[in-house]
């Protein structure tokens, strides 16, 4: 595996909460890589685990979490093209000099409400500038300049005017625009997206979509997107990852997802959605029931009781994952007997 | 599947319009001049962002909110009765015929009752006084949803999203209605309990040939469910049209922008997209002439001036756009 | 439909048992929630025991708690008196116990009564908006910006001295707090959707407010009523003390710690001040974790 095409390697991961005296798994053994200038998608639906997955990674979890990995190594490319290994895992503090160094500098995030990540007191100019002063040490004058760099690329209208407006003068989308411009100020190398048009219009979610893919061809900024739309997957991401109940359930490039999905969640999730252009008279896909309530899980696998093809084998011990071809996984115990069959 | 035009007419609204007061004596015009036809047997979709006007057309119809002006004509047995001018003991027979299903199921029950106490209720006022008869048209509900009775006993917060978006289609449904107008039934379900609403929704409809009005954001859902679709921009209808046509050959170009802007979870299908600059103006401000000219790339002068009326270009197939003015199809 | 009405037929339904075993876990349930909370426990006894004391005590005393007796006066606690006397020399245990009547009484009924008045007016206010909604706060307002104390001593001076009266000005002059909250309570659940439903079943209005809102506003409606059970209690013992409250014969805990007024009684006499004070403090505490544990009775979460 060549590492200077891997940005983000995390193996193992897993999160616990401790609430009421009792540790309840939410995320357990999730291992993925980010490629460098390509876009992972994290898909599931909520409560499944994704974004406490990446928050893990970010260490931005309260007191009561626990998370353990074998690796979370972050990779920074040096200007002399050498690499440079941050293992966060290993960072003593939360908040440490280090994590501080790569939050918000080289890794950054954009969160689902656009409305609750400004905050309403300041002028949004001001917001943006204030995490490029913080890292890059460059006059305020500079600064400014960026910040109108930025807000005329994001396509805010009006930049010099609007960089002094509150946050409640702007609409939805813009905020989220504003959200982007303060995420990619001190040009990272990887972003975050949580669900970042959820709280959005679609053709607003269009825009936001196009701005994000224009930044990874332009400026080669590595993206993992947390979302629960198939149809925003498959526009984006040339990696998927599937979750369920806190595992990653079914993990390989786009292609391999939407083309020969092996997890019946996978087949399940895509079958399960109107799409554009379908007939009315076709019936869609259920998945029976609703997701379990993580702190009462039985041994096997998790989906076992919502699944059209669950046997005894299902329902106990640890289910292995299978390598179904180069870098599809699926954590499925049918996948393993297809394979002996054919 | 009902052609449009052959039904009978369940709904005739008429320019309805509904206002509300703004801040600084202004007025938000909700829904402005809406005119629409609804025939019994079929899904009448309502499609369009927020702010459009969507929701408060569906509890305009319903009564909800009271109208500035116009009329909605409701098919009372062969008669046709104005919803608006109603008086009080036909507003009650009236919500008999029409229920609504709305989009919170997590506040759509009451969270201090049983759910037994909340589906007792309205059949009371209904004038069913006798429990066993009541019992039976719940558990008869109930069995359309595929909730067993005896859960009727917990309190709402035990039910998953889920199944109270079922619970709530029950209630709305246990006093026989003709008409369920959905106000966005499924966007506040996760991805893999909006199959199982809609389907239900589905039988349901075939099952006692309700008549739906299904309002939502999400044009693919919309199109799965709908006969016909509504598209509204800003308190004005745009597009009016078969599902099938309006998916074929989408005419208006907010329609057209509205469905290249959803992906589709196919990684084959490259959509060429057509992406709309801007935003939604304040309905306070709405723009003069074409409430879509600042955002459309064909705008023309006579756009800016004067405001398109909806005019049929094909059969059953209606657009407010002054590029179909003369001949119907071209661009 | 012909499947249904089978099933209809074959007892549909829910099954005498399933109500009955589903009833019997829900009290347990709750039950268990509210013996969980052991501060409500413990002020739910103590609201007990002195209510009961202040009402049966009494009854197996020697004294009265009028019976002058000068000789014995300013007797501090001792095992003929347990509370002392005060200084025209009446046991101040009896007097404590039958003046705990008299403010309970006092205390409890007003703030059921404004409570009722407070929610009524608030919900009125809240449900229906508009002009009926401004005339409402405004009434608020005006009662609010005028020295409750002054009000209710006009109102004295007005209808005149004794219980009822007492009740009915106490009542009068101290809805406003509960009917802005109710009006603002109101306001906020007025949105939810399962409102709107009910509107849409052609529910009447004042069934939509008392069947559907209110026990959605149930506690800080019973925070509030707990919550000013001491301002009457301790209004009657300022007014008593003015001589404008319940009439002289009549012993509350206010009016015997009114015998205490003087720096030199205060120091002297600690016990004719200080036990009807605890007492008091404690009743009040003690009615304040019942609401709590009250609260937790009537919610089903």
């Amino acid at each position: 595996m060549s590492e200077k095409n891997v940005i983000l390697k995390v193996r193992n991961l897993s999160t616990s909460f401790v609430s009421d005296g009792r540790e309840v798994r939410i995320v357990k053994n999730v291992s993925f890589d980010v490629k460098r200038g390509k876009t992972l998608a994290i898909v599931g639906e909520s409560g499944c685990g994704k974004s406490v997955t990446m928050n893990s990674i970010l260490r931005l979890l309260g007191r009561n979490a626990k998370v353990t990995a074998d690796k979370i190594d972050f990779y920074e490319k040096m200007p002399d093209g050498d690499m440079k290994i941050h293992h966060i895992n290993e960072f003593k503090k939360p908040n440490g000099k280090e994590m501080n160094f790569l939050r918000g500098q080289k890794i950054s995030m954009v969160f689902q409400d656009p409305m609750s990540s400004l905050d309403p007191v300041y002028r949004v100019g001001d917001q943006v500038m204030e995490g490029l002063r913080e890292h890059c040490k460059i006059s305020k004058k500079e600064a400014r300049e960026r910040t109108l760099e930025i807000f005329k690329k994001l396509g805010i209208p009006d930049p010099e005017k609007r960089m002094n407006c509150y946050p409640y003068e702007f609409s939805g989308g813009m905020k989220q625009r504003v959200v982007i411009a303060i995420a990619i100020i001190c040009n990272p190398d990887l972003i975050i997206c949580d669900e970042p048009t959820t709280a959005l219009d679609v053709t607003i979610q269009a825009q936001i979509m196009d701005i994000l893919q224009d930044l990874q061809d332009t400026l080669g900024i590595s993206i993992v997107m947390i979302t629960h739309n198939m149809g925003l997957v498959a526009q984006m991401a040339s990696e998927v990852c599937v979750m369920y109940m806190g595992r990653i359930v079914e993990k390989g490039a786009a292609e391999d997802i939407f083309d020969h999905p092996c997890h019946p969640y996978t087949q399940a999730l895509l079958k399960s959605v109107p799409v554009l252009g379908m007939s009315g008279e076709k019936e869609l896909a259920t998945i029976p029931g609703a997701t379990p309530n993580p702190a009462e899980l039985k041994d096997g696998c998790e989906f076992a009781d919502r699944c059209s093809y669950c046997t005894e084998a299902c329902r106990s011990g640890e289910i292995p994952v299978y390598e179904i071809s180069a870098g599809h996984t699926v954590r499925c115990i049918r996948a393993g007997q297809q394979e002996v069959t054919s | 599947m009902n052609n449009g035009n052959k039904g009978e007419v369940v709904f005739d609204i008429r320019n309805l319009c509904t206002w509300f007061p703004a801040k600084k004596g202004n007025v938000v015009k909700a829904v402005d001049d809406v005119s629409l036809k609804v025939y019994r047997g079929e899904t009448l979709g309502i499609v369009g962002e927020s702010g459009c006007g969507k929701s408060t057309l569906g509890k305009s119809v319903m009564h909800l909110e009271k109208p500035a002006k116009g009329q909605v004509l409701y098919n009372y047995d062969g008669e046709m009765k104005d919803v608006t001018k109603l008086n009080k003991k036909e507003l009650f027979e009236f919500r008999k015929k029409v229920q609504m299903v709305f989009q919170d199921p997590y506040s759509a029950l009451n969270p201090m009752k049983r759910v037994y106490t909340s589906f007792h209720e309205p059949l009371k006022i209904h004038g069913y006084k006798d429990q066993a008869e009541r019992e039976q048209m719940i558990a008869e509900a109930l069995e359309m949803v595929n909730i067993q009775p005896d859960y009727m006993l917990r309190y709402p917060h035990e039910f998953s999203g889920g199944q109270r978006q079922r619970l709530c289609i029950a209630r709305a449904l246990e006093i026989k209605p003709d008409v369920l107008i959905c106000d966005e039934p499924v966007s506040a379900l996760d991805v893999s309990i909006q199959a199982q609403v809609l389907n239900l929704m589905k039988s349901i409809q075939k099952k006692l040939n309700l008549t739906y009005l299904f309002i939502a954001h999400d044009l693919s859902v919309v199109q799965y469910m709908s006969d016909r679709i509504v598209v509204m921009y800003l308190g004005k209808v745009v597009e009016v049209a078969d599902c099938r046509e309006l998916y074929d050959s989408p005419k208006h170009p907010y329609t057209r922008a509205l469905l290249t802007a959803i992906p589709v979870p196919d990684i084959h299908r490259k959509q060429k997209r057509e992406i709309l600059e801007g935003e939604v103006p304040s309905p306070i401000n709405r723009p003069a002439g074409c409430a879509f000219h600042t955002r459309c790339r064909h705008c023309m002068e006579e756009c800016r001036m004067k405001e398109p009326e909806l005019h049929e270009v094909k059969d059953g197939h209606y657009v407010a756009c002054h590029l179909y003015r003369d001949e119907a199809g071209k661009i | 439909m012909a499947n249904n009405m089978g099933m209809a037929a074959g007892g549909a339904g829910i099954s005498k048992e399933a109500r009955q075993t589903r009833s019997r876990e829900m009290m347990r349930r709750r039950i268990r929630k509210f013996m969980n909370n052991k501060l409500s426990v413990i002020g739910t006894v103590f609201t007990v025991l002195i209510v009961l004391c202040c009402f049966v005590l009494p009854m197996f005393s020697q004294y009265t708690y009028n019976e002058v007796d000068i000789a014995a006066g300013a007797v501090p606690p001792c095992a003929d008196h347990i509370f002392g006397t005060d200084r025209l020399g009446r046991d101040l245990f009896v007097r404590c116990m039958v003046g705990g009547r008299y403010s309970i009484y006092i205390g409890v009924i007003s703030a059921l009564t404004s409570t009722v008045l407070g929610v009524a007016l608030g919900a009125i206010a809240g449900y229906f908006g508009g002009k009926i909604d401004s005339l409402i706060i405004r009434l608020t307002e005006i009662f609010q910006s005028f020295p409750q104390m002054v009000l209710v001593m006009i109102m004295v001076a007005v209808i005149g001295r004794g219980m009822g009266n007492l009740l009915i000005i106490f009542t009068v002059t101290g809805w406003m707090q509960t009917a802005r909250l109710v009006r603002n309570e109101f306001l906020a659940v007025k949105g939810e959707t399962f409102v709107k439903a009910s509107e849409a079943f052609g529910m009447p209005k004042w069934k939509i407010m008392v069947k559907e809102i209110i026990p959605n506003i149930l506690t800080p409606i019973i925070v509030s009523a707990t919550a000013v059970i001491p301002g009457y209690i301790l209004s009657e013992a300022s007014l008593s003390f003015l001589g404008v409250g319940v009439s002289d014969s009549t012993p509350t805990w206010g009016s015997i710690m009114n015998s205490a007024t003087s720096l030199g009684a205060i120091t002297n006499y600690w016990w004719m001040w200080l036990i009807p004070a605890a007492l008091l403090t404690l009743f009040v505490l003690s009615v304040n974790f019942f609401g709590d544990g009250l609260r937790d009775l009537l919610d089903p979460r």
